[in-house]
């Protein structure tokens, strides 16, 4: 089963309705227990940093604690930004903290949010990569983006203006500012991709 | 750098079971070009961007109809979603996007109560809300009004509203404006003159609100051909180009669009 994180930010139904599609197993969980049993879990989120955290925290310990014991984690754009210590968007909130840095806002000058399909630059290839190539292009809507201090967990970025983080890679966690479940056949090959890794 | 999108529009009458697209009008007898879902999986296939339902008959009663149209879409398209049609409360807005809409699209009732869109933004983000002006050229010049040169001489543009049915007295360009700073997402910017005529898009319409507004521009109304669209793109910022006839007649299909579009020059995704 894959634990889909439901704290009360967004529609869940595109992620499930997608995980669906390749045969991911999904369930809406609003209990943080029940993450225990999952296989797999995604963090998926809109709307602003603060106020995601503030519903996010009960999950903190269970998600600290699946992330620790190796379960595939796959964050979804505000699900991978509270990875991050902190946002400029919501000065004060902490965020989860497991990627060092910061989440800044885009620069002057370009659309913000950046909405639309823009394209991968691969970093860094990665299993949940599989089957992307450099240039195929994505569904982003956002605003603020993740710049981690060790650059070394970033797997790929996009360019709006600057170079945009677009997909982190950690250990068993994953994470995209991109949504996949919006992204068409490359978006749902992302997921097939994590569903395979729980599986493993 | 952001990709040029191509967005098929679906015109629905909720008033048949299950929802059918409207193809056209012909001799006042309606035209159907198929069921909403089936057809949304058609171009989500092809390689549409983004799908936009609009209920032209945009009334309360057949909302259940739209959720049950648009969950039955999620299931199988994986693009984002655009619904518009009669929504006036952000409590219709909540049931759209709960059955799985990405955005909505408002028109009439935001030009009658503009904070209805700062409510929306509020509650769901400004990129859940898309403005639709249908705007028309006016050659008679007021004062206070945003003139445009055009190769038919200046004009202003005037929104209308109830689909076309009435006119506000609004300035269209003057309305982008304050629907951005309201908290709008997109502007979906039809144009009235051109809509229904296959001549291809009003580009100094497009081209006016896209300089004039930071957030993305759809430009509508017009096209019958991919030269219409690779017009639109290289000649204004435009940041998506809206058509239905195009694709439900099968002439060309988004693919071979966005071929023709790409060996042009024109950042499209492929």
């Amino acid at each position: 089963m894959i634990a889909i994180v439901d704290y009360g930010m967004g529609n869940l139904f595109s992620i499930y309705n997608a995980l669906n599609r390749v045969s991911g197993d999904p369930k809406i969980i609003g209990d943080p227990e029940s993450l225990a049993s999952a296989d797999g879990i995604v963090v998926p989120g809109v709307g602003a940093f603060g106020r995601c955290m503030d519903r996010l925290s009960r999950f903190e310990g269970s998600l600290l604690q699946a992330f620790a014991e190796g379960t595939p984690m796959l964050g979804i754009c505000i699900g991978l930004q509270v990875l991050f210590e902190q946002s400029e968007e919501s000065p004060g909130s902490k965020g989860l903290g497991w990627i060092k840095g910061n989440v800044v806002r885009l620069p002057e000058g370009v659309m913000i949010p950046q909405m639309g399909w823009n394209s991968l630059s691969i970093v860094r290839p990665v299993e949940m990569l599989e089957g992307i190539a450099e240039g195929d292009m994505f569904y982003f809507v956002h605003s603020y983006y993740g710049v981690p201090t060790d650059k070394s967990v970033v797997s790929a970025t996009t360019h709006h203006g600057v170079d945009v983080t677009a997909a982190i890679a950690k250990d068993n966690l994953f994470a995209t500012q991109f949504h996949p479940e919006k992204s068409g056949v490359k978006g749902l090959k992302i997921l097939e991709n994590f569903v395979r890794s729980t599986r493993c | 750098m952001l990709a040029r999108r191509i967005i098929p529009c679906l015109d629905c009458d909720l008033g048949v079971p299950g929802g059918r697209v409207v193809k056209g009008i012909e001799f006042k007898q309606i035209r159907y070009a198929g069921i909403p879902w089936e057809l949304a999986g058609k171009y989500y296939e092809d390689g549409a961007d983004e799908i936009v339902f609009l209920d032209i008959t945009a009334s309360h009663e057949r909302r259940e109809t739209m959720v049950s149209v648009i969950k039955k879409t999620s299931e199988s398209v994986f693009v984002p979603l655009a619904v518009g049609g009669g929504i006036k409360t952000v409590a219709e807005a909540r049931e759209v996007f709960n059955a799985g809409a990405d955005k909505i699209t408002v028109n009439t009732s935001a030009l009658k109560r503009p904070e209805l869109i700062s409510e929306i933004a509020d509650r769901y983000g400004n990129q859940a809300v898309v403005v639709a002006i249908d705007a028309k050229r006016r050659y008679a010049l007021e004062d206070g009004r945003q003139i445009i040169e055009t190769p038919q001489g200046p004009c202003w543009f005037e929104c209308s509203y109830y689909g076309g049915r009435e006119f506000t007295g609004i300035d269209a360009i003057a309305w982008a404006k304050r629907a951005q700073s309201l908290g709008a997402g997109e502007i979906l910017l039809t144009s009235m003159d051109r809509d229904g005529t296959y001549d291809g898009f009003d580009i100094p319409l497009t081209d006016a609100v896209a300089k004039r507004v930071r957030i993305p521009v759809i430009a509508s109304g017009g096209c019958a051909s991919p030269e219409h669209m690779r017009e639109v793109f290289q000649r204004t910022d435009a940041s998506a180009a809206l058509a239905a006839s195009i694709f439900h007649f099968g002439e060309w299909n988004i693919g071979n669009v966005k071929e023709f579009l790409k060996e042009r020059g024109v950042n499209v995704r492929v």
